[in-house]
């Protein structure tokens, strides 16, 4: 296999497209069994921002186009602003709001049903 | 499902899978309208609306078979109706046969525009375009008789000391947006002058535009938001906006040519054209983002002299 | 590799819509909403270049701010929602 850059370049891309696509698939799995909102959004918020950012990066690598790169660096630069604040603000107004997370009480049980939103989610 | 808010939520991701079909078939300038408009403003006025009129539906009082069944045979019949089409995006069908063709042979030479969306809707469909401006325009028209509110100033100092306690709650959401809306209204820009080249255009940029004021809005409170955009300001841009679109039009009926034919608004007949598509996609980018902004301030101020008239009835 | 980070965005925004549907509260809808906007944002990348034309940046960068601007609005809006039975022990721990 002839080692040049171009070589190299697509391999690295296509790593980094792999890692990415794992760590999505890990926080979609992630938001389907946790057990508990908050450890749900703790799957997703972590895995999200990760999983963009590798594929976008990955993207990048293969068509180093001058506008292209730039377009991806800001769409890279934005999730990385925007999701990590999308998180924060949702822990936030749901802890305000009263819903409290699943906890252990001294005796190492699990508490059960600690949801205290107030008005009804019937559907 | 009864929960309206969940509702709302569906109808918004639903608004995001119709813009990824467009974007497989391969119509962006459609996907991104639809994306801009319908994923985002059309769930957020959803959600101030959902605010006012509570958040369950109420029982049903009709039974919902019969209605279902009107459905089934209605639907079905259309798919009937449609097996006898010509198969879809197949060339020989009737609406690739008449104008289609020579837009798509002759833009280029005529036009000039890269884009050959922007060239069609923009210049051999202008007036059409005109009619689209028109009505948006008489929506915020209408959306301004029947809700706008008359503010007292007493309201304002109040207003200042409720954002004042708010700023402790929501600091790290006000230093983000604060260094994000100046990009936001940029790239609304650019995707406004962008049209000739890629998929952009008036629309699409006036909904960014306004989408900008209404983050500003929601995090900042309505009182500041409205000491930042003047509303009679606004209402005279989406007037200017169409006011310019029917100039354009009007010039070059002077100049001797039919009404918004841009080959006689300058010296070189694709000069004209790029002059005249730059002037109306202006007046289009004006008028959507006021009256958007028009539209969503309205509602905003109704929710929220509906929730100050409940918290003067607790106190 | 390309066609498969694809059709793993694909899978993810499925298990994220199975998700907004099943959710018990409010917030798992709100979270899957979320996931599901950043998802397209790659997703219209990723087709972007499967497709050769990288206009759709475009329209992944108008996505990724149309996301954000949702999902703050959803909470403004859910703050001071006019909820059917107001319970008054979660405003006493809003004090």
């Amino acid at each position: 296999m002839a080692f040049d850059i171009d070589t190299i370049v697509e391999l690295i891309s296509a790593f980094c497209l792999l890692i990415g696509s794992f760590l999505c698939i890990s926080g979609g799995v992630g938001i389907l069994r946790f057990p508990d909102f908050y450890t749900r959004m703790h799957a997703v918020g972590v895995t999200d921002t990760l999983a963009a950012g590798m594929i976008l990066v990955g993207l990048m690598l293969q068509n180093p186009e001058a506008l292209v790169v730039i377009k991806l660096v800001m769409i890279l630069l934005m999730t990385l602003f925007i999701n990590p604040t999308a998180s924060h603000a949702l822990a936030k107004a749901a802890i305000h709001n009263g819903l409290l997370p699943i906890l252990d009480d001294k005796e190492g049980n699990k508490t059960e049903n600690n949801y205290q939103e107030s008005g009804s989610s019937n559907c | 499902m009864k929960d309206l808010f969940a509702v709302a939520m569906l109808v918004g991701i639903y608004g995001l899978l119709s813009a990824s079909f467009f974007v497989a078939m391969d119509a962006v300038d459609v996907a991104f309208t639809e994306a801009s408009v319908g994923a985002g403003i059309s769930t957020l006025l959803m959600f101030v609306v959902i605010t006012m009129t509570g958040r369950s539906e109420d029982p049903v009082r009709h039974k919902p078979l019969l209605a279902l069944i009107v459905v089934v045979i209605t639907g079905g019949l259309l798919i009937y109706g449609t097996l006898d089409m010509p198969y879809f995006g197949a060339a020989d069908a009737p609406i690739h046969q008449h104008v289609a063709p020579r837009y798509i042979n002759d833009s280029m030479q005529e036009v000039g525009v890269i884009n050959l969306v922007t060239s069609v809707l923009a210049s051999y469909r202008a007036f059409d375009t005109f009619g689209e401006v028109v009505v948006i325009f008489t929506a915020g028209i209408g959306v301004l008789a029947l809700l706008s509110v008359v503010r007292r100033r007493d309201d304002d100092e109040l207003i200042d000391s409720v954002n004042d306690s708010m700023h402790e709650q929501h600091l790290i959401l006000r230093i983000v947006t604060k260094m994000l809306i100046p990009f936001i209204l940029l790239f609304s820009l650019y995707v406004q002058f962008h049209g000739d080249f890629g998929p952009g255009g008036g629309f699409q940029a006036g909904v960014i535009f306004a989408s900008a004021i209404f983050l500003y809005t929601l995090l900042f409170g309505l009182s500041t938001a409205r000491r930042v955009i003047n509303q009679s300001l606004i209402r005279l841009i989406a007037a200017i906006g169409v006011l310019l679109y029917g100039c354009v039009g009007v010039v070059s009926l002077l100049n001797g040519g039919n009404f918004l034919d841009y080959n006689v608004l300058s010296s070189d007949p694709i000069a004209g054209q790029h002059l005249g598509i730059l002037l109306i996609e202006w007046g289009v980018g004006c008028t959507v983002a006021s009256v958007m902004m028009i539209i969503f301030f309205n509602f905003a101020g109704r929710q929220e002299e509906q929730q100050q008239a409940k918290e003067k009835e607790k106190s | 590799m390309l066609i498969a980070a694809t059709i793993a965005t694909l899978v993810v925004m499925i298990l994220a819509i199975i998700r907004g549907i099943v959710g018990p509260t409010l917030y798992d809808r709100i979270l899957a909403v979320n996931m599901f906007g950043t998802k397209t944002v790659l997703l219209l990348s990723l087709l972007g270049f499967v497709m050769g034309r990288p206009e759709f940046l475009d329209i992944a960068i108008v996505y990724a701010l149309i996301n954000f601007i949702s999902v703050i609005g959803v909470l403004r809006y859910s703050d001071s929602f006019q909820f059917i039975q107001p319970s008054p022990e979660s405003k006493d721990k809003e004090q």
